[in-house]
């Protein structure tokens, strides 16, 4: 029974750990520029963890195996100070230095603004779609109006045209970026929470209604990327997803300037 | 410290009403609440079940329920996870075990307040009665998920089963807050007055330890749930506007409400949900600590240790709720203190593991049924624990929140080791409450299965999780990376059908055995703490009139100079070194 | 020793539904020693027991507040000025509350000298031969009557609130006010029910230290209600 209980735990613990190790089923390949470091710091944590899950399993096993009653005397002891202290200690120096260099990591990315220069884009979530405005040259996003919102006559962001600013906005359902530059990203709900989320840009953030929510991220690699909703909204949370666009920086002026050109 | 040398004279109930029903008896109703939890248990694995059919096959048409819409996948996971959380997780260990059992290891007739108890068990029942209603009315179950979040709970037009679905949904809750808050005024009483002559604090079972911790933290976090209830069903029905902001609009209709906040929902209802989540977990890491104890022969390796880390649980468990808000626009500055806090409670937990295996080294084994389980709850809490330092750091909570990474995260925790806790304790006490014994190669054959096949549905999970699979998805078939994580999917709901199967063996064992098993003696696994001196069942009032006085801790096995292997709490005399502490 | 009459008044015969702790039935001896001490711990036993129910009411009224001040101070965004916007419009509290305020000082008083009487009473009968008959105070009656006067005048608070166009959904802060008061005077219901429940049995046969230990009970339920009422009322004026 105890060698059962043993070859169990361990057989369990060895091929969920091969999964791991393997890369079987893993992150997405990554194409932003806070990727490289958020994708070390995970590898960092998971060596240390994996490192505790064998330890500790495989501990686990051999013990219940190792002491089964075979006749012996158990041992009498009420605990051992000094290990708990050492052990304590460790633990809390691991726990400790990891988040100590996971939150440098989230400072450098949550705690700066948006470079200047940075290309605006505003994402607008709503059952169930994602709508991306570009503010044109005029680098201002025109005023919206609740009652003006109405997706089929194409103005699902409810664009407010007696607003000046708003004649150079282009509404897009696809988010479209140029690579290596830093988009300075506007999150807004029409309705119930949301959440954008770009595996690949290693990005999430809530949509919150009642919030303008600013976040930035730098695409580094050209490409499509998958975008879905991350925050259940409604029976149609499932399908509520979108497509980044990253492509160099002349076909991205091509582009929103072809859009630009619809509008008049 | 009080005693309780008064004897009970309240005779034993007669009549059928008065013995099972509206009883008195704390034994009675804990046996009450753990068959409300069972009826739940079965009824969320049920409601798990045809989620994981629509998950791999959206199209199935089953008998009886016909197609699973979308919107009722999301009713089937809210409901799910609420009957799961509240009426299994909260009522089982505590209602259940720690109403049956901690009066009598602290050497009490009964609880402080029996009617007191008894209400919080018809009010329990009652908050299970609107529940289940809520799956009947028009609209159905709601689809908000357990945690509610507003304004999607919020406004009745948004989503079917957010009319009067909702609403029920919410009484429930506040129904269950109040039975809880009077559960743990009794607990609390109880465990600070009634305790023998001699049951010092530190002499009492860990078990007894983790029953009135978690009675505290429900005291502190029931009123906030509560309190965000009633705001809820206020901004719902009454025109309110603490939770919905302004300028919405809803399936084209503009919404009235203006100023609240949606991220105020998350801080009330975190600040109660996660030690919520603790209140889950304890009980079943007093009885982890109780059984690896007494079927190693050895004392818990560090008593003192583990009862601090309990300590330390439950008050850093009130420090830590944001983590559950990283990316819900909150300020960064706010995540980076709560993911402080959160590393800092992996610490007393991490003690707690140490001392479990410390407590199996060098010992003499004895691999009963309910060893198997209490070796299995560590195994779990490690798996599911070390998944959580990724999701302490908000920078990894970027990929990983919102994911099947969460999912796996919780349910190894809550939705296994929690279960196993239920399972190592059932086994345990099972012959003290019914005066049978359990069938131990049926016990074995459903520890093995059960074991196995949790890990085969939930380590995959991670996998999705890592991939990039939110959770909540009805059906995997719109976003196109997820297309090929299905094979992943397809063998989580295999294995599902076989482990949910796997527990109608133990159905089969609970009831069969309580009228056809072999009779139990009074102390059938070598036991030390006090259930262990009375007849099983214990009479009315447990002790017959006596009360016992304890000389010894809870956990003196082997003890050099002892003629036995074990020595009872109320054993007058005094053997080997270190036994009186 | 000579066996002496024992106060019958203390000791409890066949406690009945939630009775716990009866003394033993009556042999002789330093009996009135004896009930008192189990009287002081079954007293006991009920004030943990009060003191542990007290902390939820507390918990929901400490949520309320951090709902309160967060919903004061957070803004929402109003594309039509592009900024976040507050939308709290502070509430004159009608006037009677004050009035309110003051019957429940005065209830807490009154209700604290029934308490005491009660109390005092009890020691007196575990010390005399003579078995203890329930005197008549005024107090319990007192302090239910300017307890459902409070009640009353929340009421008319409300009444007048009502007149003036302001309900619950007018406004956040007249959304708080209904919801903090509301809430408070239907956790100082069951305090009146309590109350009622005790001065009723006086009337009855109940034992005296049945009623003592209700009525002490009740009466720090009382007195942290009255408190409550006081920091409520003080949140809603100083933080408008």
């Amino acid at each position: 029974m105890g060698l059962v209980l043993l070859v169990v735990i361990w057989l369990i613990t060895l091929v969920s750990s091969y999964f791991f190790y393997a890369h079987t089923w893993w992150l997405p390949h990554a194409a932003s520029a806070a990727a490289p470091a958020i994708d070390r710091q995970f590898d960092l944590t998971f060596v240390l963890m994996g490192i505790v899950f064998l330890a500790a399993q495989l501990g686990l096993g051999l013990f219940v195996w190792r002491y089964r009653d075979r006749g012996q005397k158990a041992h009498f002891s009420h605990g051992n100070n000094t290990l708990e202290f050492t052990w304590t200690t460790l633990t809390a120096i691991l726990f400790l230095g990891l988040v100590m260099a996971s939150n440098r990591i989230w400072a450098e990315q949550r705690f700066t603004p948006p470079q200047p220069g940075a290309i605006q884009v505003e994402a607008t979530g709503l059952q169930f779609a994602w709508y991306f405005r570009y503010p044109g040259p005029d680098g201002q996003y025109g005023r919206t109006k609740p009652e003006l919102e109405d997706a089929s006559v194409g103005n699902a962001v409810g664009i407010d045209d007696a607003d000046p600013a708003a004649k150079d906005d282009v509404v897009s359902g696809v988010m479209v970026l140029p690579v290596n530059r830093q988009v300075d990203l506007t999150l807004r709900s029409q309705d119930v929470i949301h959440s954008l989320f770009i595996p690949a840009m290693r990005f999430k953030q809530d949509a919150v209604p009642g919030l303008m929510i600013h976040m930035h991220f730098t695409p580094t690699q050209v490409g499509d990327y998958e975008i879905a909703c991350a925050e259940l909204c409604g029976l149609g949370h499932y399908k509520m997803h979108a497509v980044l666009k990253v492509v160099s920086e002349p076909d991205f002026a091509k582009w929103l300037a072809e859009r630009e050109a619809e509008k008049q | 410290m009080a005693t309780s040398e008064q004897v009970h004279v309240h005779p034993a109930p007669t009549g059928f009403l008065r013995k099972y029903i509206f009883s008195l008896d704390h034994k009675v109703i804990g046996l009450q609440y753990y068959f409300l939890a069972l009826f739940s248990v079965f009824l969320g694995m049920g409601l798990s079940l045809l989620m994981r059919i629509h998950l791999v096959w959206p199209e199935a048409h089953l008998p009886i329920f016909g197609d699973i819409k979308p919107e009722t996948y999301l009713a089937l996971l809210t409901m799910h996870g609420t009957f799961m959380v509240f009426f299994v997780l909260t009522t089982a260990p505590q209602g259940g075990f720690g109403n049956y059992m901690l009066p009598i290891q602290i050497g009490a007739p009964d609880m402080a307040f029996p009617v007191l108890n008894m209400l919080s068990f018809w009010t329990t029942f009652l908050a299970l009665v609107v529940m289940v209603a809520a799956f009947f009315v028009t609209g159905g179950a709601p689809l908000h998920g357990w945690t509610g979040y507003a304004p999607l709970s919020a406004l009745q037009s948004s989503g079917p089963g957010e009319g009067l679905g909702a609403d029920l949904w919410i009484t429930s809750i506040a129904l269950f807050c109040v039975a809880s808050m009077m559960g743990a005024l009794n607990f609390i009483t109880t465990t600070l007055d009634l305790r023998a002559r001699g049951m010092s604090l530190m002499r009492m079972p860990l078990t007894t330890w983790t029953w009135f911790v978690t009675a505290i933290l429900g005291l502190l976090a029931f009123g906030v749930l509560l309190a965000a209830g009633i705001l809820l069903l206020l901004d719902r029905n009454a025109g309110t506007s603490f939770f919905v902001p302004g300028g919405l609009v809803l399936s084209g209709q503009i919404i009235n409400h203006k100023g609240g906040s949606p991220l105020l929902w998350q801080h009330l209802f975190w600040f109660f949900g996660h030690p919520e989540v603790y209140i889950a977990i304890l009980p079943g890491m007093g009885v982890c600590s109780q059984l690896l104890s007494t079927f190693s022969r050895k004392p818990i390796f560090g008593y003192k240790a583990m009862v601090y880390a309990v300590l330390a649980i439950g008050v850093l468990g009130f420090l830590v709720w944001g983590h559950h808000m990283f990316m819900s626009g909150m300020s960064p500055y706010s995540a980076f203190a709560f993911s402080y806090m959160t590393m800092a409670i992996g610490v007393p937990s991490a003690i707690k593991t140490f001392n479990w295996l410390g407590t199996i080294w060098k010992g003499k084994v004895r691999l009963t049924t309910p060893m198997l389980y209490a070796i299995g709850f560590v195994s779990l809490f490690v798996s599911g624990g070390l998944s959580g330092p990724f999701l302490a750091q908000p920078s990894l909570d970027i990929p990983l929140h919102d994911t099947y990474f969460v999912v796996a995260h919780f349910h190894l925790i809550m939705g296994v080791a929690a279960i196993f806790g239920i399972f190592a304790a059932t086994y345990y006490w099972f012959p003290k409450m019914f005066g049978r014994m359990m069938n131990d190669g049926l016990g074995k054959i459903h520890f093995f299965l059960t074991f196995i096949g949790t890990y085969a549905i939930f380590m995959p999970m991670h996998y999705l999780g890592l991939a990039g699979h939110p959770r909540r998805y009805s059906q995997l078939t719109e976003v196109s990376y997820l297309h090929g994580l299905m094979p992943l999917q397809h063998f989580i709901t295999i294995a599902a059908f076989i482990t949910i199967g796997a527990q109608l063996l133990f159905l089969v064992n609970l009831f069969w055995s309580m009228f056809k098993g072999p009779k139990a003696p009074i102390n059938p696994w070598e036991a030390t703490t006090l259930e262990w001196t009375v007849p099983s069942p214990p009479p009315h009032d447990n002790f017959g009139g006596k009360t016992p006085v304890v000389y010894h801790g809870p956990y003196e096995y082997s003890v050099p100079g002892a003629p036995q292997d074990f020595v009872m709490q109320n054993d007058p005399k005094q053997y080997g070194e270190g036994t009186a502490h | 020793m000579a066996t002496l009459t024992p106060p019958i008044a203390l000791d409890e015969r066949e406690p009945r539904l939630g009775e716990r702790g009866a003394g033993r039935p009556p042999q002789g001896g330093d009996e009135g020693g004896l009930a008192l001490a189990d009287f002081r711990r079954r007293l006991r036993r009920y004030r943990i027991g009060l003191m542990a129910g007290l902390t939820p009411v507390l918990m929901l009224f400490v949520a309320f507040t951090s709902a309160y001040i967060v919903r004061q101070n957070l803004g929402t965004w109003d594309d039509a000025t592009k900024a976040y916007a507050l939308d709290w419009r502070a509430l004159s509290l009608p006037s009677l509350l004050w009035l309110n305020t003051a019957l429940l000082l005065v209830s807490s008083v009154t209700l604290e000298l029934g308490r005491r009487s009660l109390a005092a009473q009890v020691a007196a009968a575990s010390r005399s031969m003579v078995p203890a008959r329930a005197p008549r105070s005024p107090w319990l009656g007192l302090t239910l009557v300017l307890g459902a006067g409070f009640l009353l005048g929340q009421w008319l608070a409300w009444r007048g609130l009502e007149a003036q166009g302001v309900y619950i959904a007018s406004n956040p802060s007249s959304s708080f006010f209904y919801l903090l008061t509301g809430t408070h005077a239907v956790h100082l219901l069951g305090g009146v029910l309590a109350l009622l429940y005790a001065a009723l049995t006086a009337l009855g046969t109940a034992p005296l230290a049945r009623r003592a230990i209700v009525v002490d009970v009740t009466s720090w339920y009382w007195h942290f209600m009255a408190l409550l009422w006081v920091y409520i009322f003080a949140l809603l004026h100083v933080l408008r």
